[in-house]
């Protein structure tokens, strides 16, 4: 009834030519990589009958709250709002603009959006078939000092015999309990709804109790790896693991650090694994450099934690304890992470030497805030590491 | 305070939905009238994020005292599921109703059955209660910190938001007339899945600049003096620029002025701020570190003060 009371300015219907832009925007929208909707593009128009489009901001608020969902797309819309109503009707410009938001956008950088095409080679894939499955026999001795050799000593045959057993663990986390239930036959907890349906049949006298029992989930797991100087003989041996953790298990975020801290996640979740370790070491500025641990994790604590430790996260640090960096610092994010998670388990290359003490200061601060301190140096000390988070 | 109520309809430009916002104490900036405007009229559920603090949940009040619609509220948690968010069975009545069955001698089962799992022993949860409204007036549903339910129940409500309608197996489909006004809030401890929020208009909530903090401040409470409210805020918004853990949000700053206010203040001192700095931050390690050299740093730097 008051339907034309709410038309503005605009009265009609939006006109052909602003429906063609909107069109335009929305692909220009994609092509930088934010992913549009054709119920988001209605919306878009539909929107058009109640915002006076004579104002441009308001045109460009209402399109911001239309099309974008995620808070990192909202300065890349910003200036592709602006660079795309500045060159309408001038079509060569709009290209060459696009381009260059696209390059910007593929500049490494917080945005999380589209990094794929630089990094990709087409010049030298690596062969297709990932690994040779014809799988040397191995003796068992062969397979049992593989398994107590340490990873800094590998060459590279071993390295990849030891790839192709890492892929071989078997991971189970120790479950949580949620707050969710399942249906069960025999169960703590009893089923009403069920109960009272199923005992009908009786005429409503409560013959059989249905249960139900809380729902077991895997615990979320976070690894931040030491790439610096100091790990650099271990660091190729990890990432593999690290990549066999991610791969394997949901609910992984991997993070590396030695002066700055990067997350590698996505980089990791690819299917073939030299593809993601290829990826991964791209977007990682700062390999072999000097440690800060406490910098390190403080980044973690201030700008992760909060998103990624919910639920009862696991945490590992994967690290030799070399720290250049600021010791008190490291003490204080070390026992707030502690505090923030349900496990931190510290893994030490080091620790696999029959001699080693903690006198590192790094590791002399940290220990007193940690779960477990662990080697990490061998394949045996890893099926140690799986066996511990296995047990409840 | 004179109680403005208007329509959906009677919001006919993002002007009304602004001034009308204002009227009821909260201080918006245009984009977020924009989006709040555009949700009403598109009759879409808005989606805010923003850190805590700054306002999210506020919204959803103003806007059921503005349209004057009942407020339906859904905290989220972890493991929050169907029974406690849409609906659950009368457990107790119904087994009463089946002793009463009993003792009247006559239980046919399919009968029993039909009347057992009728209306009348449904217990109606939030979200249909949203949906299921009696009295012809679409209430606005607030599902507030979406973030800390989990992945299990976000699958739940993308059904829901959609058509806005609930099946109940023994009942059939429920289906709101007219779709509630749905605010959703999140504080972004965790990523929300991109099909619901692209079920929703977004927008992300920041915190305020040092005027628009400024007019939330002397709106909600106008008892303060001008140079501490301006002091206040300004000090806050110095106190974002530095490292903290948690940054203090608007409800912190009203929570503090409010404070100092009780405390008959008239301007901030070091004493002042020392003993009263926990209603703004709440972390020891934050308090530590402005406690001393930053503090007084910023207090130097402070509009007003001799």
């Amino acid at each position: 009834m008051v339907q034309n009371g709410m038309l503005q300015a605009n009265d009609a219907t939006p006109t052909g030519q602003l429906l063609r832009n909107c069109v335009l925007f929305g692909r220009m929208l994609r092509a930088i990589g934010i992913e549009i909707t054709p119920t988001q593009m209605v919306d878009l128009v539909d929107s058009l009958r109640y915002v006076n489009i004579g104002n441009r901001q308001d045109f460009k608020n209402s399109a911001r709250t239309v099309l974008i969902s995620k808070r990192e797309h909202l300065p890349l819309f910003d200036q592709a709002f602006d660079l795309f109503w500045q060159a309408r009707g001038q079509n060569t410009l709009l290209e060459m603009d696009l381009g260059q938001l696209l390059q910007q956008q593929q500049e490494p950088q917080k945005m999380e959006v589209y990094r794929r095409s630089p990094l990709d080679d087409p010049g030298k894939q690596p062969p297709p078939e990932e690994e040779p499955e014809e799988e040397r026999v191995m003796t068992y001795s062969d397979q049992e000092i593989l398994r107590q050799k340490d990873f800094a000593r590998l060459d590279a045959e071993e390295m990849a015999a030891v790839r192709r057993m890492m892929l071989k663990t078997q991971w189970q986390l120790e479950p949580r309990r949620t707050r969710r239930t399942v249906r069960t036959a025999q169960g703590e907890l009893i089923d009403l709804r069920r109960t009272i349906r199923q005992n009908l049949r009786h005429g409503g006298e409560l013959l059989r109790l249905a249960h139900k029992e809380r729902k077991l989930k895997r615990r979320p797991v976070v690894l931040l790896c030491d790439i610096s100087g100091s790990m650099e003989r271990y660091s190729r041996v990890l990432l593999q693991f690290i990549y066999v953790v991610t791969s394997r298990l949901d609910r992984v975020e991997s993070f590396v650090f030695s002066t700055r801290l990067t997350r590698i996640t996505r980089q990791l979740r690819r299917r073939n694994i030299d593809d993601a370790l290829r990826e991964a070491s791209a977007v990682v500025h700062d390999w072999a450099g000097g440690t800060r641990i406490g910098e390190a994790i403080k980044i973690f604590n201030y700008e992760w934690a909060r998103r990624v430790l919910n639920q009862g996260a696991i945490v590992m640090i994967i690290s030799d304890g070399w720290d250049r960096g600021d010791i008190a610092l490291l003490e204080r994010e070390m026992d707030r992470l502690h505090r923030s998670c349900h496990r931190l388990i510290w893994l030490n290359p080091l620790l696999g030497a029959a001699d080693y003490q903690p006198l590192v200061r790094g590791i002399k601060a940290a220990l007193p805030h940690i779960d477990n301190f662990l080697p990490v140096h061998n394949l045996a000390s890893l099926e140690q590491l799986a066996d511990l988070l296995a047990e409840q | 305070m004179e109680k403005l109520v208007k329509t959906v309809m009677g919001m006919q430009s993002i002007d009304d939905v602004q001034q009308a916002l204002a009227a009821q104490n909260y201080v918006c900036e245009r984009s977020l009238a924009t989006a709040i405007f555009l949700a009403l009229k598109l009759q879409r559920p808005l989606f805010l994020e923003g850190e805590a603090g700054v306002g999210k949940t506020e919204i959803a009040k103003v806007l059921s005292s503005l349209l004057d619609r009942p407020l339906i509220r859904l905290q989220c948690y972890e493991g929050l599921d169907v029974n406690t968010a849409v609906y659950e069975w009368n457990y107790t009545q119904q087994m009463l109703q089946i002793r009463l069955l009993e003792a009247a001698g006559h239980v046919n089962v399919d009968q029993a059955r039909h009347e057992l799992f009728s209306p009348d022993f449904l217990l109606k949860r939030p979200l249909l209660r949203a949906i299921d409204y009696a009295d012809g007036k679409p209430p606005v549903l607030l599902i507030d910190e979406l973030d800390r339910a989990d992945e299990e129940f976000e699958a739940f409500l993308l059904e829901v938001l959609s058509d806005f309608q609930v099946t109940i197996p023994e009942l059939g489909t429920i289906k709101a007339p007219v779709p509630p006004v749905v605010i959703i809030t999140s504080n972004r401890t965790r990523e929300i899945h991109d099909a619901l929020k692209r079920r929703c208009l977004y927008h992300w909530i920041d915190y305020p600049d040092f005027d628009k903090e400024y007019g939330i401040v002397l709106a909600k409470v106008p008892q303060a003096p001008a140079t501490l409210a301006r002091q206040v805020v300004a000090f806050v918004q110095e106190l974002r620029r530095e490292e903290l853990y948690k940054l203090p949000g608007v409800a912190e700053t009203l929570d503090w002025i409010t404070a100092l206010v009780a405390l008959d203040q008239e301007a901030l001192t070091e004493q002042v701020v020392n003993d009263t700095l926990g209603t703004l931050l709440k972390y020891r390690d934050d308090i530590q570190h402005t406690q001393g050299a930053a503090m007084r740093q910023i207090l130097q730097r402070l509009p007003g003060l001799v």
